[in-house]
């Protein structure tokens, strides 16, 4: 898949997946013209969000989407996966519900996630990153 | 089957991992490496990462599983050649690689390593 269009999607079922999306996520930010540091943050949330929805959410799906402004480009990444979700009686314990570490994962997902929809189903995570085009 | 090559120096391994691991790939190395320093009684291991253009939690804790179990063998591990880029992430994302010794290139980090694995030799040469 090249980064011609202006959204698209990705399967998350395999450890190959997760490479794949990575490429794909360096190859649109390239594309956009985000800085080399932008770029590695965007690979590496995509990285940790993928295999959260790989390993604790029994697979999903990458969406991608090119956003366009006046005088900013940036990339929304949306990772959606078929996982049970958080029951509500331990929800209320965890200061922050989506994207929290659990058994030996770093909570690194917390700085980048952002919940987008209530709770029960599908888990979801959202990374967004604009720049400035030059 | 698809893996990381390991290459011996004298008392030293030497990894260049210049691909995009899948994760089973990440494992297989850890198990190799760990092999191949009971296998040739390494006293250091360089991690050479200068090609590597993302490093997650995953790998992360592959480098410092790598470190752990080395040390527990008599082995010094060394992560070298970290892109700035891949640093800058790493420290704003809050994962420091506790416990992991790096060095900036390979010919630093073998100066790094020798000098650590000299200063414990001196330690316990009683023992040999």
């Amino acid at each position: 898949m090249t980064p011609t269009g202006t959204k698209g999607e990705a399967p998350l079922r395999s450890d190959h997946d997760i490479v794949l999306a990575r490429q794909l996520v360096r190859r649109i930010t390239q594309e956009l013209k985000f800085s080399l540091v932008d770029q590695t943050k965007m690979v590496t949330a995509t990285s940790e969000l993928a295999r959260n929805a790989l390993i604790y959410g029994r697979g999903g799906m990458m969406h991608w989407e090119i956003l366009t402004g006046d005088s900013r480009n940036g990339l929304k990444l949306l990772f959606a996966d078929q996982g049970p979700g958080i029951p509500e009686e331990f929800a209320k314990f965890i200061p922050y519900r989506y994207g929290f570490g659990c058994r030996d994962t770093n909570p690194l997902e917390m700085d980048l996630a952002e919940p987008l929809t209530a709770p029960p189903a599908p888990r979801q995570h959202a990374v967004d990153s604009a720049m400035e085009t030059t | 089957m698809e893996r990381i090559p390991i290459l011996r120096m004298g008392e030293f391994l030497l990894v260049t991992i210049q691909i995009d691991m899948h994760d089973q790939l990440a494992l297989k190395l850890q198990d190799d490496l760990s092999n191949a320093i009971q296998q040739h009684g390494t006293k250091g291991v360089l991690i050479d990462i200068s090609t590597l253009e993302m490093v997650d939690s995953f790998i992360g804790r592959m480098v410092a599983d790598i470190s752990g179990m080395g040390k527990i063998l008599g082995a010094e591990t060394m992560l070298v050649g970290m892109q700035p880029a891949v640093a800058i992430t790493l420290v704003e994302l809050g994962l420091s690689l506790p416990g992991v010794a790096t060095a900036l290139n390979v010919e630093r980090g073998m100066a790094l390593l020798r000098r650590k694995i000299d200063a414990d030799g001196a330690d316990d040469t009683d023992r040999h």
